[in-house]
């Protein structure tokens, strides 16, 4: 683990890496606040509190097991935590379901790839526009007008996003045909439609190869770079955590046990004993 | 009093003999997954292949002693199911291993179809007479205790008596025995099972045999009590509450959502019918099972039901 | 070589959005429109019209319906007939107790009544899906059938329950040749059948199909999981609704509570298994089979046996009928779950290389 700690990943984008303190990251956007969760006996999370600020990237770590996921749930709203709180741009909240946070500007991938079998890339990237969809259901029965008016309105803006993750080709294949680095491709772009202010990741890079890898870190880039977007990302290669993370959260057995920049984190007894294992 | 007792025994007589149906569905849902919606069929199946082979065992074989003959032709008829339950496996089930709930359920209601049609092209649509050697008189007790005494119907009292003594033998087989034991690890996950070497085909074959049995003796004891016809196989769809209400795994939950339903309808159409007009003991049960959904899906003793994402 | 579409460019996504994109497809449709609303009416005979088009016609109104709440939101229903029933009562009493009370309108008015019902009886799938749903929508099927048949009031008191039209008129015109019933049922067939289309192709459609594949993920990306499901059940219920009018009005004339009954969501729930879940396209092609495979089994089935030299009764005829519609179902689920529909696309498909094999 040590050795892909140290050893710097090749990805593309030395130059916003290199550039990465010049990008303007403003206050706290995401502030996590002693959150406790517990399936039955099983303490998931424990006492867990970082703050997110806006504009930058952070990433949450951990071996297997952690609680990272969990975290995730508990800020999107799929899981409610029993202790704690979680406020998001200043508004606390306790008990917003996922879709109320949704709502507010959150938007996130799945580990699994919840992903919309059934329809095509346009489709289920479409899916994501909807929280900006204002037709009525008369409207769209009739679609002559502002129903039809309003798809094509939203298609321009999908097919943008088409074209930022390079997946023109495929717009019409069904998802559930397409190889699975694709398919992780969609599920971003699903999530970048509804125009999110914070995105979450969950292994964005899963099961990659290198080349896709390297696309993939430039697309997180690019977004976090062009829209702005705040990313807080999970991920297990620790060359790409170090290279394109403004800061980092390590979580073990459901308890936060390291918080700051890559290098400071890098070198925290603490973590390294969590990755290593301590020498008796 | 005493009618409110009769009317409760009634009810919780007929219960036991939902019970009965209900049994068959949760002994394939238990063991494979599957809701089986062809399992009034199977009762309509079983019940007209025993009613007609109590006819023609005589014919063929010159047998007229009416015990053996009856006896002949439940073990002739159980031997049916058990080809039926082959054939289903093989035809059906196999090609549709890891399919999702819906699409196994509508695949059922096939079966359903094609077992009514089936069923009645070999062995005849009319209604036919199963006797089976119950006393029909019903008996009265109590008749110191309550004014004008209790009415059992025996027939139903040895109704309740064989699927007491189903269920118990059925909750044995699949607590104690190792082929019971198979069949859980099927219903749960049909890989982790293959992949412990459990053969997947057998298990159902095994499964579908006993089910069929099962429904046989439904089909026994309703055709006995109604004679043998077409209606039986929309028996089922009454039973589908029962289920609901006890929990779709779990044997004893059949029996005591059958009596419950049992005794609801009885009592509601006695005391609540005729304030509605009557004629409620259709929409009761389910009424009943779709307020329970809406509290408690996994019913009285169910797993409960985690959906993860 | 004849379809293809070379040289079709689409130019704004409005075209490349349209319900039939490629030009051979809409002349296709075009000439099927005038076929149906000008040639049959003039050519087919009484029988045709009667036996075979107005209940297909009728029927896969209904079947739109269902596929709206079971193959676009993957609610299973087996409640269908009971919507039918609600939208038949409630266009009859609308239609009879209100003077002067326009058909259309009647109509109309019976499909919102099944879709205030069906929204009540849908109110369990915000809780529960699958068989459990299933088992919810069986309670509506049964509490309608006991519905009309002891509470008076909705049959104008008649004994048995039984209701009867006649004197339909459509803004004066009478309704009472067999080709007059078949067009006004086509027009409205037209017309739904089109919402329908709009409906899930538009932001609607994607909700319902977003619910249908999985539920959790929608909440996250902003779905309203209620308004999806409730939604579907109001819009599946209003075409039911209004096809259960159709059908006691213009099929069959005079009708009971028991020709609503549970026997009919069978029956619909095999037209879209068989024609396809999930396209509106295959709501046709399931009515067009369920309404012709009893009358050509009844016509096919006595030739072989007399080939055979044996002879066959009706009640075998039907028999038969039963056990070919469950192994129909069998096999569709087994070999193409997506029904005719996706037969046709395929072989549109291969339509395209034609003549060249791939």
């Amino acid at each position: 683990m040590s050795e892909a700690m140290d050893a710097p990943l090749a990805v593309a984008s030395d130059a916003e890496t290199t550039a990465a303190p010049a990008r303007r990251i403003g206050s706290v956007i995401l502030d996590v606040k002693n959150i406790s969760l517990a399936f039955g006996g099983v303490k998931a999370l424990t006492d867990i509190s970082f703050d997110v600020r806006e504009h930058e990237i952070r990433a949450i770590i951990g071996p297997n097991g952690a609680g990272k996921s969990s975290m995730l749930n508990c800020i999107n709203g799929v899981y409610q935590p029993q202790q704690g709180s979680i406020a998001l741009r200043g508004q606390t909240f306790r008990h917003m379901n996922s879709r109320q946070v949704a709502a507010s500007g959150v938007a996130r991938t799945f580990q699994n790839l919840a992903l919309f079998k059934g329809m095509s890339v346009l489709d289920n990237i479409m899916t994501g526009r909807n929280l900006k969809m204002r037709s009525n259901i008369l409207q769209q029965a009739w679609h002559w007008g502002a129903a039809a008016r309003e798809e094509a309105a939203q298609r321009r803006v999908v097919e943008g996003i088409i074209d930022f993750l390079e997946i023109q080709a495929y717009r019409k294949t069904p998802v559930g045909t397409m190889p699975y680095g694709l398919q992780k491709r969609v599920d971003l772009g699903r999530a970048l439609a509804m125009e999110p202010a914070l995105l979450l990741l969950d292994e964005p890079m899963a099961g990659m190869n290198v080349e896709e890898k390297q696309d993939m870190c430039r697309f997180i880039l690019d977004i976090n770079d062009e829209f702005g977007t705040t990313i807080v990302l999970i991920e297990h290669d620790m060359g790409v955590v170090m290279d394109i993370s403004d800061r980092v959260v390590v979580l073990d057995y459901g308890r936060k046990i390291g918080d700051g920049t890559p290098h400071v984190v890098r070198a925290d007894p603490n973590v390294i004993a969590a990755y290593l294992g301590t020498p008796h | 009093m005493g009618f409110f007792l009769e009317t409760l025994l009634g009810g919780l007589m007929a219960g036991m003999l939902y019970s009965l149906i209900a049994l068959g569905f949760v002994l394939i849902f238990k063991a494979s997954g599957v809701f089986n919606f062809a399992q009034g069929a199977m009762v309509l199946f079983a019940a007209l292949a025993m009613a007609r082979f109590a006819e023609w065992i005589p014919q063929w074989t010159g047998l007229t002693h009416p015990v053996a003959a009856t006896v002949l032709a439940f073990i002739a008829a159980g031997f049916v199911m058990c080809v039926l339950a082959w054939v289903i496996e093989r035809l059906v089930l196999r090609h549709l291993v890891n399919q999702d709930g819906a699409t196994l359920l509508m695949a059922t209601i096939g079966i359903s179809y094609f077992l009514e049609g089936l069923g009645q092209a070999t062995f005849g649509s009319s209604v036919y007479k199963l006797d089976i050697g119950m006393p029909k008189e019903p008996i009265l007790v109590f008749d110191k205790v309550f004014e004008g005494g209790i009415l059992i119907n025996m027939e139903d009292l040895y109704a309740a008596l064989i699927a007491a003594v189903l269920v118990t033998g059925l909750s044995l087989f699949f607590q104690k025995t190792g082929t019971g034991r198979a069949l859980r690890a099927v219903a749960d996950d049909h890989q982790a099972a293959q992949s412990v070497g459990i053969g997947l085909g057998r298990i159902w074959v095994i499964v579908w045999c006993v089910a069929g049995i099962a429904a046989l003796v439904a089909g026994m004891i309703w055709g006995s009590k109604l004679g043998v016809q077409f209606s039986l196989a929309t028996l089922a769809l009454r039973a589908l509450p029962v289920v609901i209400l006890g929990g779709l795994t779990s044997v004893p939950g059949a029996i005591v959502g059958g009596l419950v339903i049992g005794v609801g309808e009885k009592l509601s159409e006695v005391y609540l019918g005729p304030l509605v007009g009557g004629g409620i003991e259709i929409w009761f049960a389910y009424v009943l099972a779709l307020l329970f959904l809406l509290v408690r899906p996994q019913g009285l003793f169910g797993e409960k039901i985690i959906d993860r994402v | 070589m004849i379809y293809r579409e070379n040289g079709q460019f689409k130019t704004s996504y409005a075209a490349d959005q349209q319900i039939f994109p490629v030009l051979q497809d809409r002349i296709a449709i075009a000439v099927l429109l005038a076929i149906a609303f000008v040639a049959v009416p003039l050519l087919a005979s009484d029988y045709l019209l009667r036996a075979v088009l107005i209940p297909f016609v009728i029927m896969s109104l209904a079947a739109v319906g269902v596929n709206v709440l079971i193959g676009y939101c993957g609610q299973i229903s087996l409640g269908s007939g009971a919507f039918m029933a609600v939208g038949a009562y409630g266009a009859y009493n609308f239609l009879v107790r209100v003077p002067g009370m326009p058909l259309v309108v009647a109509l109309a008015l019976g499909g919102l009544c099944a879709m205030a019902f069906g929204v009540l009886f849908g109110l369990p799938s915000l809780r529960v899906k699958g068989l459990y749903l299933a088992v919810a929508t069986l309670a509506a099927q049964f509490f309608a059938d006991w519905m009309f048949l002891r509470i008076k009031w909705f049959t104008l008191d008649t004994p048995s329950g039984s209701a009867a039209v006649s004197n339909l008129q459509f803004f004066g015109l009478p309704l009472e040749s067999d080709a007059a019933k078949y067009l006004f049922c086509l027009a409205l067939l037209a017309l739904l059948a089109l919402g329908a289309k709009n409906l899930v192709r538009g932001a609607i459609g994607r909700e319902w199909m977003a619910i249908r594949d999985m539920d959790v993920a929608a909440a996250v990306i902003g779905i309203r999981p209620m308004y999806a499901k409730l939604t579907a059940f109001a819009v599946s219920s209003f075409i039911i609704g209004v096809a259960g009018a159709l059908w006691g009005f213009f099929y069959l004339g005079a009708w009971e509570p028991a020709a609503f009954s549970v026997d009919i969501s069978f029956r619909l729930l095999f037209v879209v298994i068989i024609g396809g879940l999930g396209s509106i396209m295959g709501s046709f092609f399931g009515a067009a089979f369920i309404v012709v495979l009893p009358i050509a089994l009844a016509i096919v089935l006595p030739m072989i046996a007399s080939l055979l030299g044996i002879s066959i009764s009706t009640t075998a005829i039907s028999h038969a009928e039963l056990m070919i519609f469950g192994a129909l179902i069998v096999a569709f689920l087994i070999v193409e779950p997506h029904g005719l529909a996706r037969l046709w696309s395929t072989l549109r498909l291969k339509l395209r290389l034609w003549p060249f094999p791939h």
